[in-house]
């Protein structure tokens, strides 16, 4: 057990998290590369989605193009947008330089790869949190006369709000573990400490930053959590007290088409918890 | 300087100076070692989805008698997810060494955090009434479980099948790391020698062996559950 004590003995010593390259910096870069990918995949992948929720078409292409995006290894993905340099023919709009910029040329590399590997999981299930909008909700909002925009604003969207925020909090937290394989292609963030210790055969360095890793996904979980109750909950307090459960019972309570097996996992409530799904 | 233009304008498509990224040339001239990588990739996932297998199902079964050992299992498979796999592989080197068995051991853990859970699910799924018909007459729990239980189970555990199996072929690349990626080797070797066929032509093959494993494990569900067409038809 020599190796765990090396890994904590790493882990007390200050300098190792304070310095240039030091434990720190790298949380901070892999913070900024998940965030900057989630948002990234939020904005390319949400409004579509909902709005083939709403619509009610597309599902099929939805749910196939998303299992195929994860037989992507996220690795190979990686590899070739590092090698492709886009930084030519995209006339430098592509997120940092190849040498400088916010998080450099692997890091903007990392940041696209990694928004595509959380695209399918976030279409998925805004898709599926729109499709389970029970149907006499949808016909007596077209009763009342709203417009297909007022439905989709105001009856469908808050309704489907939940499932939504539980789909990006599971992409989130394996963004975040995911993130790590930049240093694959010597990119930023924790993974760089993971694979020097690998090389240098330091397996307690490894170690420690792989608990660092696994700590801040639990607290990114929380805080996700926290944040996703914040949005959830208004929307159910105004006016819709019939709702016996949380927030989350829209998701696993009320699936009339097995959807919910959709998502990440067949055996897993979409509604529920924390990623499950392999961070390749 | 034109003796090199010529020369680079020749059959090849992949050279000093030209770096395609498709290229069959490619393909024709490293066969070997592209099947030798294709090979171990399948090698690798097919172990590693049998050893989660074999696993996951005793558990799953304990975990059902145990309340309290279901919630741990659950809580631990959740937890092992965030492990990234890229720190995954390094842990288990100083117990297994830069051997196949490593990246084996990996992928199987995070299979089995699948697979546990769809067993479960897929056992819970099936009616009461059913079980208690059968208990009727006269089935002793271990028949109960091989011929009605697993049965009926088979749908569920299987879509946690492809999923993990998908999932599995994936994550393989990442045992490049150790030495032992499969595909993911031509992967890492076409990033350091910025050489773009061998990259893009791995990264074809491992979407494209996805597929045909999925496609194999539907055809293999469809044949082991022949009563389901039936009921269709």
């Amino acid at each position: 057990m020599r190796v765990v004590s090396d890994a904590l003995s790493y882990l007390a010593t200050g300098s190792n998290w304070t310095r240039d390259g030091g434990i720190l910096e790298l949380l901070g870069q892999q913070l900024l590369v998940t965030l900057a990918a989630l948002l990234l995949a939020v904005v390319l992948g949400l409004p579509l989605a909902l709005w083939l929720g709403h619509l009610g078409r597309g599902g099929f292409l939805a749910i196939n193009v998303s299992n195929v995006g994860r037989a992507v290894p996220t690795f190979a993905l990686l590899a070739i947008f590092v090698t492709a340099d886009p930084w030519g023919w995209t006339g430098g709009f592509f997120p940092g330089t190849a040498d400088l910029g916010l998080l450099g040329r692997a890091g903007g590399a990392t940041t696209v790869a990694l928004a595509l590997f959380a695209l399918p999981p976030i279409i998925t299930n805004a898709y599926v949190a729109m499709r389970e909008v029970p149907g006499e909700v949808r016909q007596a909002a077209v009763g009342v006369g709203m417009s297909g925009w007022q439905r989709f604003r105001r009856v469908e969207l808050p309704l489907a709000l939940p499932l939504v925020v539980s789909g990006l909090r599971l992409a989130l937290v394996q963004l975040w573990a995911t993130s790590t394989i930049a240093a694959l292609v010597a990119g930023p963030g924790l993974g760089r400490i993971i694979t020097d210790g690998f090389i240098r055969t330091r397996y307690g360095q490894g170690i420690a930053a792989a608990l660092v890793v696994a700590v801040v996904a639990l607290l990114l979980e929380v805080v996700a959590a926290f944040a996703s109750r914040a949005v959830a909950l208004p929307e159910h307090r105004a006016g819709r007290g019939g709702r016996a459960g949380g927030p989350d019972d829209v998701g696993s309570g009320a699936a009339p088409v097995g959807a919910e097996r959709v998502g990440t996992d067949p055996s897993h409530p979409a509604g529920d918890g924390v990623g499950v799904e392999t961070s390749t | 300087m034109t003796l090199l233009v010529a020369q680079a304008a020749g059959p090849s498509c992949y050279s000093r100076l030209v770096n395609e990224w498709f290229c069959w040339q490619y393909v024709e001239d490293r066969r070997s070692e592209i099947t030798d990588a294709l090979v171990q990739h399948v090698v690798i996932t097919v172990v590693a989805l049998v050893l989660a297998l074999v696993v996951s199902f005793p558990l799953a079964l304990l975990a059902r008698r145990l309340p309290r050992l279901e919630s741990l299992v659950l809580g631990v498979s959740t937890g092992l997810y965030t492990i990234p796999s890229l720190a995954l592989f390094p842990l288990l080197v100083p117990f297994t060494g830069l051997t196949p068995t490593t990246v084996v051991i990996g992928l199987a853990l995070y299979a089995l955090t699948i697979l546990v859970r769809a067993f479960l699910e897929g056992l819970r799924a099936v009616p009461s009434e059913v079980r208690e018909s059968a208990t009727g007459i006269g089935l002793s729990p271990g028949r109960l479980l091989v011929r009605v239980e697993l049965p009926l189970a088979l749908p569920v555990v299987m879509a946690g099948l492809r999923v993990a199996a998908v999932s599995t072929v994936a994550l393989t690349t990442v045992g490049s790391l150790v030495a032992y990626g499969g595909l993911g080797n031509l992967i890492r070797d076409g990033v350091t020698g910025d050489f773009r066929a061998q990259l893009l032509t791995a990264a074809v093959l491992c979407v494209v062996l996805a597929v045909v494993l999925d496609v194999v494990l539907v055809l293999s569900q469809r044949a082991m559950t022949p009563w389901t067409r039936g009921a269709r038809a």
